[in-house]
């Protein structure tokens, strides 16, 4: 082993020592501050707009929905999914003592105003955006995108202004962080006007015209022209000296023709109701015009299929961005979403309430179904709450959040957030980043498996100290009984089974005084483990 | 080493704690042993990860208007001449063959990446498998304990399983030699045991009302294979440490070296599917200058490797392709770089018993046609391959969305199969 990777494993146990107690020392100011109850919007009409919507897709498909799952299993579903990772142990119990009316409503609320969320949806919507190569560093900073992402999700901006902002600001990406962009396809020192096109078209419009770059789509509608003439709106911008993006209006978009080998100049073109575009202003604002046009049902629709994608881990409609032309004359829940998303200025986060909301949210993950074809079926008709994979950034914050009482988040030690952040980047890409393309299914694997089970990391976080859960759960559990159930609490947000007491009663109580702390520490290991820790269900 | 693992004995106590009934196959040695066309055979494709530039390396056009500054030499294969960067290689190509005419229609990385690495254009409806994990799930082997997918080194798009599963994806190894990657427990066996039992307890738990769904997570399967890993003897396949201080050095030390040390040793213990990737080809700019210090890791990595198969009679049992996502244009551009070129590029095949000593394909020296003559598609090469494993390439394969697909869309080229 290298010399200088031979102290980074004492060096970390010893930061995550200090960090720890940074930590859970922040929680006691926390948990005194008084409860607020938070305002929520009144979203009723269109959740029984949803709910009709799948009530009766069940009723004509004769399939029987689950039933509604425990609030804390809700709970947890929506803190992985707005805030990357389970509740603390803190918070789960502010949430049990919370009796007022409308409480998942109020601390789906709650999390959408948690810092941690803004960090968290950044990320994830930078992916569908710029996807997650750093690029060419002179001109495209990722991490300028993700913050300006992050403010406007804080600031509630209507979504459809920031994707006019991203096609079409001008100027450094620096002061103007939008235009990152437009600078993410830069490469060797060259706009790709077809990287534009394709990528405006999956993250904006939902649908997947890359392959029309080079010849007519084998099954869908799009044709190289509408390819080229879309690529065409981008044809004219570059780069200032200083590595400001700019549109230069003289300059003609050619493309070499693929028979002839002639250049023909390809003036920009949409593939449907050119009436959308803008008549005035630069090529990319005509087009953002077009793209985010109140009429253009491609734009909430795709909007609609991302956002809940991230809430249950797949798309609606299956690839996210491969969606199927809207359907002429009806309706389907992606519009009755976008129609929401657009009577309310495009806001994002009322999409998410919307969502948090509905039934297929809160059903359960159980079904008395056990066939796995019927169950297949059951999931493509939202009956029941799909078992989807945690991203590796839930699995590693849920694993780091289990390891202390407090809640970790923005007022954690700074030290601690950034041994976090490097952390996490290690674990994303050993547990197997998806990158653009993470919200697809996929079953567990061995390197995960072993991963969780030998890493360092674990170890780290699973033995026993003064200051980590599985210490202080051992050591200051008032008995057996309360040692096991805030284990299950702080990994699981459950509380154990019969079966499951019996079991770590029989070991804990067999146990003499110093075995006990590694008896608890292999609970802990065993919990995050399991499968339910690693799957949203 | 041995000690810090579980003891065989252990895990089958653990596996019948944990309510498992696997039976760890017993080690084949006698598979292992074997050689010449007798052995199972196995692949080792070496990945040249951005896209190298056939006139730098396997095609040099010297003293032409595209050719730049780069020499060529002759190698042990008649008429064959490759750039001055590989001395090593040119004393052991002879046993291989290079295909000068690989055409595809892909220039980007990723797609490039996606058509050479499974034989497919990219598809947004689905997701090909890559040929190392075509040949893994085809060609399943009994007594290997270890991953019989494995991509060494630092690739961004390591080899896939797509539609047969993530199960068949290459298991990632990024620092190879070294690098056991997490397969050592850290806890003693007692401890083990008690941490299995609890999660059978968990299970248990949590599966009641949601069996369906959860054995199609394979999170349990996933843990057992693991557990079988751990245990077994044929780890010391990834660690180099008891190879030779001058078998070490001919590899070079350099993690791609490594990773070619590691493949002949997972080649020794019966891995069915190897990627070693070396990056560093995409050279828009200094293209001269990258191509000598990629080939300076290059060319004494895959001389040894050559040599050691030879040495140890693995040669006729192991195909050996070298390839990346694209070639690199004829023309030099300012930077003197050259940029992306699916038209036309190279790659060395051979071993496993193919012929050998050819030279396939030819590109213009002067650039007046594109394209090359004699072209070679993908999926031909693959549908060669396939054929040389005794994998039916034409087998069509239902994938998730319903859609029948064919391993290879291609036909085999019978020169290359001798």
């Amino acid at each position: 082993m290298p010399q200088r990777i031979r102290w980074l494993p004492f060096a970390v146990a010893l930061s995550v020592v200090l960090l720890v107690i940074g930590a859970t020392r922040t929680s006691p100011r926390q948990s005194n501050k008084p409860p607020v109850l938070e305002e929520v919007p009144s979203l009723t009409e269109t959740v029984v707009s949803v709910d009709n919507f799948f009530e009766a897709a069940w009723a004509r498909q004769q399939v029987l929905p689950a039933d509604r799952a425990p609030d804390l299993q809700i709970y947890r579903r929506l803190s992985l999914a707005l805030l990357g990772t389970i509740p603390s142990l803190e918070e789960l119990r502010q949430f049990e003592a919370d009796q007022q009316p409308q409480r998942l409503e109020r601390w789906t609320q709650r999390m959408l105003n948690d810092s941690r969320f803004g960090y968290y949806f950044a990320e994830r919507l930078a992916r569908s955006l710029v996807g997650t190569d750093n690029g060419e560093v002179l001109v495209f900073r990722r991490d300028r995108f993700k913050e300006w992402l992050r403010e406007n999700l804080t600031r509630r901006a209507p979504y459809d202004q920031m994707v006019r902002h991203m096609i079409a600001d001008t100027g450094l990406w620096t002061g103007v962080p939008a235009t990152n962009f437009i600078s993410s396809a830069f490469a060797s020192d060259d706009i790709d006007e077809n990287k534009l096109a394709g990528r405006s078209v999956r993250a904006f419009l939902g649908q997947r015209i890359d392959c029309a770059q080079c010849h007519d789509h084998p099954f869908d509608h799009w044709k190289q022209s509408d390819f080229q003439g879309l690529a065409a709106y981008f044809g004219q911008v570059n780069k200032t000296p200083l590595g400001g993006i700019q549109d230069f209006s003289t300059v003609d978009y050619k493309v070499e023709n693929r028979k002839t080998r002639v250049e023909e100049i390809i003036p920009p073109s949409v593939p449907f109701h050119p009436e959308w575009v803008s008549k005035a202003g630069s090529r990319r604002e005509q087009l953002a015009a077009w793209i985010t046009h109140p009429e253009n049902r491609r734009f909430e629709r795709a909007t609609a299929n991302r956002i809940w994608g991230l809430m249950f881990g797949k798309g609606y409609l299956d690839p996210v961005d491969g969606l199927p032309d809207p359907p002429e004359g009806q309706i389907d829940l992606l519009d009755i979403l976008g129609a929401d998303f657009r009577k309310h200025n495009y806001d994002l986060r009322r999409m998410i309430q919307v969502i948090a909301a509905s039934k297929p949210y809160r059903l359960d993950s159980i079904h008395p179904i056990e066939d796995e074809n019927r169950v297949e079926e059951l999931k493509s008709q939202w009956a029941v709450f799909p078992l989807i994979r945690l991203r590796p950034e839930q699995v590693i914050g849920s694993i780091l959040q289990a390891s202390s009482l407090g809640t970790i988040d923005q007022n954690s030690h700074l030290l601690f957030r950034t041994i976090r952040f490097f952390r996490e980047t290690d674990f994303v890409k050993e547990y197997g980043d998806l990158g653009e393309n993470e919200l697809t299914e996929q079953p567990g694997t061995i390197p995960q498996a072993l991963l969780r089970m030998n890493s360092q990391l674990i170890r780290d976080l699973t033995e026993a100290n003064a200051v980590n859960s599985p210490g202080r759960i051992a050591g200051m559990s008032p008995d057996t009984a309360t040692c096991i159930e805030t284990a299950y609490l702080v990994a699981l947000t459950r509380r154990p089974t019969a079966p499951e007491i019996e079991h770590f009663m029989k070991q804990l109580e067999s146990a003499s005084k110093n075995q006990r702390p590694q008896v608890v520490e292999d609970m802990f290991w065993s919990l995050c483990n399991s499968l339910e820790f690693s799957w949203n269900h | 080493m041995t000690n810090s693992l579980l003891h065989r004995r252990d895990v089958l106590s653990l596996a019948a704690a944990w309510g498992l009934s696997f039976a760890l196959p017993p080690v084949d040695l006698r598979a292992a042993q074997k050689r010449g066309p007798e052995r199972a055979k196995s692949l080792i494709i070496l990945w040249m990860g951005g896209g190298p530039s056939q006139l730098e390396t396997w095609d040099p056009h010297p003293g032409t208007k595209i050719g730049g500054e780069v020499k060529a030499i002759q190698t042990r294969t008649k008429g064959l001449q490759v750039a001055e960067f590989f001395p090593l290689m040119a004393e052991q190509i002879q046993d291989l063959n290079v295909v000068r005419s690989l055409v595809t229609k892909e220039g980007d990385h990723e797609r490039g990446t996606y058509m050479v690495k499974t034989g497919y254009r990219p598809d947004p409806t689905l997701r090909h498998p890559t040929l190392g994990a075509i040949l893994e799930t085809e060609l399943p082997l009994a007594g290997v304990e270890i991953p019989r997918h494995v991509a060494l080194g630092d690739s961004q798009w390591p080899s896939w399983g797509g539609f047969l599963g993530a199960e068949h994806d290459a298991f990632k190894v990024y620092n190879p030699g070294y690098d056991l990657h997490n397969m050592q427990s850290f806890r003693a066996t007692g401890s083990q045991a008690r941490r299995l039992e609890n999660l059978n307890v968990l299970e248990q738990a949590f599966q009641a009302g949601r069996q369906a769904q959860a054995r199609k997570t394979l999170h349990a399967d996933a843990i057992k294979r693991a557990l079988q890993m751990m245990n077994s003897e044929q780890l010391r396949a990834f660690q180099i440490q008891d190879e030779p201080e001058a078998s070490r050095k001919a590899y070079g030390d350099s993690q791609f070296g490594r990773g070619c040390l590691v493949a002949r040793r997972l080649v020794e213990t019966g891995v069915r599917s190897i990627e070693v990737t070396l990056n560093g080809w995409d050279t828009h700019a200094q293209n001269l200058e990258f191509h000598r210090s990629n080939a300076a890791i290059l060319d004494p990595a895959f001389a040894a490797l050559m040599q050691d198969l030879r040495q140890r009679d693995l040669l006729q049992s192991t195909v050996i392709l070298c390839i990346g996502e694209f070639g690199r244009t004829p023309q030099i551009n300012p930077l003197q770089g050259r940029d992306h070129w699916p038209t036309g590029f190279s790659c060395v095949i051979g071993g496993g018993g193919l012929a050998k000593g050819m030279v396939i394909g030819q590109t213009d020296p002067q650039h007046a046609k594109t394209e090359p003559s004699d072209p070679i598609l993908v999926p031909d090469l693959y549908a060669t391959i396939l054929k040389l494993f005794g994998v039916e390439y034409s087998k069509e394969v239902l994938t998730p969305i319903g859609r029948p697909m064919a391993y290879s869309s291609g036909k085999p080229i019978a020169r290359l199969l001798g």
